[in-house]
């Protein structure tokens, strides 16, 4: 596969993604926080073509599940009575760009329940909390790497802008961060800030967290950049016909750094949103009953969940493709802007 | 010689300039360890007020940072408000099982991944290179949570390993042999989980710097000498690619232990993970500190020595401005 075409596929891929996670309240059929405690842990739902008689059917449908009797989280079909999908269904409400809404992409007629990717051990549908998670983890990367970046930026170039003394303090500040193993840093900053807040509170602060403790390598890079811009015939042309330190920066320095921003965002955002699936996984993130990838993968924790209901993995397979995309991204952000000239 | 003091002293400044950061953010923390035993009306409020005195919190933060820093130079480390015990001793006997999980790793994936690297470089573009190259990426792509997860899956559904903890529950009755069994059944699956998440990056970090040094001038030169192949790769090459692969072992040191916190986690190892996350759940604080400042050491120690060896290795670096 050419370079090009493996670029354009990764682009479209991630940009599906986050419109999957923007458009969740109208593609998720259910409520993510809503339970069903009569199914707990049921599988996906299966879809047929062909119904108890033999007979195909041009669209999907679907039967109910009959919880056995004799063991917990075990069902069988009943195929008395199929469900067919239908599309744009009535059902939750949820809001979407501030308007409430309850048109869903699909469902299924009570008293059916469609479970594309199962359900968890309070009967939530998956597929739904993979859809409103991906909210959380994915625009906690985002923003955090924003943050990151920002402080990165501000940082570095005055460091390099300016140097001397400012510049000698401001790079004993980033060793100082860049010693710091991140991982540890990140769970010693969680350490001491309060662990029960509501989930909102949890989402800012871990945003926060994640974004301080990462500037660093961004700040070193962007002032390396600067500090070459700085010397640049034309920067020095700029400056002798009077132009102010601000728009020397704004105007022919900063554009510079455009390379070094992007890649390193491409870097930095699929390590944040690891980060958050990770810390929520240990309990130290975003908590219950809003979704996140990480504290849907929290309950992985227990084995025997672990060893039988395999779709409770679900959110760490989505991060597949979102890792793939990042890396063919970063790889060539890499090759096209810093060394491309 | 003076070179190796200044990087001493560097080090030494970043060790303690990451422990008053780490106290500068206790500071910030709101609550404590006896902050639930408050709402415990069974513990009256004199016999908290006497357990923080006991444990020096009650003081202002300079004079706490000052008396542990005492307790540092004594080799405690501070206390354990959970375990009573000094945080030296408790975190040097969860060190252990994840050294001996790390460096292993380490070893391995250096094993794999040195030669790979090497091959892979040398026929660059090649289907050889291509497949492996594409294998790396593909693991690259996998987050250690999934992978240590898949792991456990495959180990619970097989049964062939043993998953979870480092040993048997009947661990105490077995003989040696048996026992060291028993360990390694238990160390196979974090073992993997950590070799298959370090592979590629060593992979990709030895080729990348094997491509660099076979197209070097003199390498280009030695191949048109007609010198055998195998002579120019090992003979000339490899030594030219020295920088790239000492600088992959400093980061080796320097991750031994930090990169393994989560899959111990999730595999339930006793190492310094678990216990990392016991702490910060209890707010036991001079555990938490004490295990990032000895992950810290670690990074830093790893630094040094790959400068260190970097310096006696390539006299460009020597003489140039240090």
């Amino acid at each position: 596969m050419s370079r090009k075409r493996m670029v354009r596929i990764a682009v479209v891929l991630l940009s599906l993604l986050y419109g999957a996670i923007l458009g969740a309240g109208f593609l998720a059929p259910y409520d993510p926080a809503e339970q069903d405690r009569a199914h707990p842990f049921a599988p996906p739902t299966r879809l047929h073509f062909v119904d108890a008689e033999g007979s195909l059917h041009g669209w999907p449908f679907i039967y109910g599940l009959i919880p056995s009797p004799d063991n917990f989280a075990e069902y069988q079909e009943d195929r008395s009575r199929a469900f067919p999908v239908r599309l744009f269904v009535s059902g939750d409400h949820y809001s979407l760009l501030g308007f409430s809404c309850r048109r869903h992409w699909f469902g299924i007629d009570e008293p059916g329940h469609i479970f594309l990717l199962g359900t968890d051990g309070y009967g939530r549908d998956q597929f739904s909390r993979l859809l409103w998670g991906g909210r959380i983890s994915l625009l906690a990367g985002l923003i955090a790497a924003a943050l990151s970046l920002s402080l990165g930026m501000a940082v570095g170039s005055v460091s390099g802008y300016f140097g001397g003394f400012v510049d000698d303090t401001l790079m004993r500040l980033v060793e100082l961060f860049l010693a710091m193993p991140w991982l540890y840093l990140l769970f010693a900053v969680r350490a001491f800030l309060p662990l029960h807040i509501s989930p909102t509170v949890a989402f800012f602060l871990l945003v926060v967290v994640i974004g301080t403790v990462g500037w660093a390598r961004p700040a070193r890079l962007i002032r390396g950049v600067v500090l070459s811009a700085r010397e640049r015939k034309y920067v020095l042309a700029a400056r002798g016909f009077g132009a102010s330190d601000f728009y020397l920066l704004r105007r022919h320095i900063l554009p510079q750094t455009m390379g070094v921003f992007l890649t390193q965002a491409a870097l930095l955002i699929p390590q944040y949103i690891l980060a958050e699936v990770t810390l929520s996984f240990l309990g130290l993130g975003v908590g219950e009953p809003v979704p996140s990838w990480g504290n849907m993968l929290g309950s992985l924790q227990q084995y025997h969940i672990l060893a039988s209901y395999w779709w409770m993995l679900a959110p760490a397979l989505v991060l597949v493709p979102v890792f793939w995309g990042y890396q063919v991204l970063a790889d060539f952000l890499h090759e096209r802007l810093e060394f491309g000239h | 010689m003076a070179y190796l003091l200044r990087r001493l002293l560097h080090g030494a400044l970043v060790l303690v300039g990451v422990s008053v950061l780490s106290f500068l953010f206790v500071q910030l923390a709101p609550g404590e360890f006896f902050s639930d035993m408050r709402l415990n009306p069974q513990v009256s409020p004199e016999t908290i007020r006497h357990l923080r005195a006991q444990y020096g919190l009650d003081r202002a933060l300079p004079i706490r940072y000052v008396r542990w820093a005492r307790s540092v130079a004594k080799g405690d480390w501070g206390y354990s408000f959970a375990y009573g015990l000094p945080v030296s001793k408790l975190i040097w006997s969860r060190a252990r099982n994840t050294l001996l999980l790390t460096i292993t790793s380490a070893l391995l994936a250096w094993l794999i991944s040195i030669p790979l690297g090497i091959y892979a470089a040398e026929r660059r573009d090649r289907w050889g290179d291509r497949v492996t190259v594409a294998g790396s990426s593909a693991l690259l792509t996998v987050p250690d949570l999934l992978l240590a997860l898949a792991l456990l899956i495959l180990a619970i559904r097989t049964n062939a390993f043993a998953a979870g903890g480092m040993t048997s529950p009947d661990f105490a009755e077995l003989g040696t042999v048996a026992k060291i069994k028993d360990v390694a059944a238990h160390f196979t699956l974090p073992l993997a989980a950590l070799v298959l998440g370090t592979l590629p990056i060593f992979f990709r970090h030895v080729r990348a710097g094997m491509i660099e040094a076979l197209a070097l001038p003199s390498i280009q030169s030695a191949r048109a000498h007609g010198i055998p192949r195998s002579r120019i790769l090992f003979r000339y090459a490899l030594p030219a690619a020295a920088n790239s692969l000492i600088s992959l072992f400093g980061f080796s040191i320097a991750t031994l232990l930090s990169a393994s916190l989560l899959v111990e986690v999730v595999m339930s190892w006793p190492g310094l993970g678990p216990m990392l996350l016991e702490a910060i759940l209890a707010r036991d604080l001079y555990v938490v500190i004490g295990a990032v400042m000895l992950s810290t050491f670690f990074l830093v120690a790893g630094n040094l020595v790959a400068d260190v060896l970097l310096y006696l290795s390539d006299p460009r670096i020597r003489r140039g401005p240090a």
